[in-house]
């Protein structure tokens, strides 16, 4: 009973935070918002019975990148959006684009919808129990990392590593 | 109501009540130390030998007007110094201060003194002590003036490059134990060599522990690494425009990390509260007297090394202390590896 509660208590706070964060005018409050949205999230891992998960997902989401996210947003100062100052003759503000943009908007709530709907029959997988009881485990997601799929986390590691050298390279000015 | 869950209230309670008391006396024992250093007696006139001086400072604070600058943001002016110290509070919730104990007989089980005991524990001491830089850069920005926003950059810099250095420290620490349990880390290090060196990962680990501590000072933006708040330079940083109660928190947020930092330190590295002498039922004695001696030395440090520039500050913590706490890492790694071989 009170661990549904807490989770609709949950689910409830990321949902509204993360709603709020593409409403908010002002960068610093999304990127507060989205704060508050990670937390809630750690907090339903921690329900699912993987602490480590949720701990992973403050240090690293809520308490490294978005600190990023606010340094950035506070060194650029990034000024409040205002209706007034819309760019009417943008491209993207076109009638024909428009149009094309809410297409693809309204198919995305339908296939939510479906995805949503043909889910809603299936039991968690914890319940069903077809999970090992020690599935959010340091040990097992150590091992899932370092031994399972080491090629692949590897790979990605690289990867975006290949991306920030990339975006270095990109933003440097050249002196001569 | 049941009677384990009315004791663990009473511990957490308690924990709470001697955190309060440990900002409180370390503001005295700051200053006291202080004039000492300078030859000087500190506080002498409230109370006996000025003990009361801080009850006199926080009355003189709650006293004071709240202002609220002009272009402040109201809202994050407001929410920045309850983020903090809820931070710090927060941070202690998973640190352990003794063995188990049935409170002198008065239990027929034992409880274990902590707040709580989960698997991860060093891991969320961490993650809540990175989230407490979120109340000193909105300090920083949200008072929308040059001194405070500069002290609240500074911060998170500050705080981005030292985290590294003081997780990969933790982490070799973590490797000795085989686990993320400060409660069995601790009792790891029951015991002695040869009978007369305690079995204390500080000796294990002479360099992890000097890094942490280095590290912890420049987390809990403490002179010699306290930019955020560098009077010559920024007037008092973040926390600039902020007056009463609001201003009040912000050094009590820095007291109880401080009080963390060498909680965790005291875990860690100096066997909590495993002691010669005393039966594990006062160990948590053994762990007051440990911590008090850490955050002696942090006072000590304050009042006797200079401030450090700001670009030395980066150099320091990302040339020297980075790389000496990465090969840390790696050495202990390969030696574990190699014994448990």
């Amino acid at each position: 009973m009170l661990e549904t509660l807490v989770f609709y208590l949950l689910s409830g706070i990321a949902i509204v935070a993360s709603a709020l964060v593409v409403g908010q005018r002002n960068p610093m409050y999304s990127v507060l918002l989205i704060i508050a949205s990670f937390g809630a999230l750690a907090g339903l891992y921690i329900q699912l019975d993987a602490p480590f998960v949720a701990v992973a997902q403050i240090i690293i989401y809520a308490g490294a990148i978005m600190v990023l996210f606010l340094f950035v947003v506070m060194l650029l100062n990034a000024p409040q959006e205002d209706a007034a100052d819309w760019d009417r003759a943008h491209p993207l503000r076109r009638p024909a684009i428009a149009r094309f943009g809410s297409l693809l908007a309204l198919l995305l709530v339908v296939e939510l919808a479906w995805a949503l709907i043909s889910a809603s029959g299936v039991d968690a997988p914890v319940a069903a129990g077809g999970v090992a009881p020690d599935i959010g485990s340091v040990r097992a997601l150590g091992r899932v990392l370092f031994v399972d799929y080491v090629f692949a986390f590897e790979a990605t590691s690289v990867l975006i590593l290949v991306a920030m050298v990339g975006a270095v390279v990109l933003a440097r000015r050249d002196d001569s | 109501m049941d009677l384990r869950l009315l004791v663990q209230l009473g511990i957490i309670a308690f924990t709470f009540f001697m955190l309060i008391n440990a900002s409180a006396l370390l503001v005295y024992a700051e200053r006291k130390v202080m004039g000492f250093m300078q030859q000087r007696y500190g506080p002498y006139r409230v109370g006996p030998h000025g003990l009361l001086q801080p009850l006199a400072d926080i009355l003189k604070l709650l006293m004071k007007e709240e202002l609220t600058p002009k272009g402040a943001d109201r809202w994050l002016f407001t929410l920045a110094p309850i983020l903090a110290v809820t931070a710090a509070f927060a941070a202690f919730a998973t640190v352990p201060f003794g063995a188990e104990t049935t409170l002198f007989g008065l239990l027929d089980e034992p409880v274990k003194l902590g707040v709580s005991d989960i698997n991860v524990g060093v891991l969320v001491v961490f993650a809540i002590t990175s989230m407490g830089v979120y109340g000193i850069v909105l300090a920083g920005w949200s008072s929308n003036s040059k001194y405070s926003l500069l002290g609240g950059l500074r911060s998170a810099a500050q705080m981005i490059s030292y985290e590294l250095s003081y997780a990969t420290a933790l982490s070799a620490v973590i490797l000795l134990a085989g686990s993320l349990s400060l409660r069995e880390t601790v009792d790891a290090q029951a015991g002695s060599w040869f009978g007369v060196i305690p079995r204390w990962y500080v000796f294990l680990q002479p360099v992890g522990f000097l890094i942490y501590m280095i590290a912890a000072v420049a987390e809990t933006n403490r002179a010699p690494f306290d930019f955020p708040e560098a009077e010559q330079e920024l007037v008092a940083g973040y926390n600039t425009e902020y007056s009463s109660v609001r201003f009040a928190l912000f050094p009590q947020a820095e007291y109880i990390n401080m009080t963390t930092a060498a909680a965790v330190a005291t875990d860690l590295y100096l066997g909590g509260w495993h002691g010669p002498f005393l039966p594990p039922e006062y160990g948590w004695i053994w762990f007051l007297l440990k911590v008090g001696v850490i955050l002696f030395a942090y006072i000590w440090v304050r009042w006797t090394v200079p401030r450090y520039r700001y670009d030395q500050l980066m150099q320091f913590g990302w040339k020297w202390l980075f790389p000496a706490s990465v090969i840390n890492l790696i050495v202990t790694a390969a030696l574990v590896l190699y014994l448990n071989a």
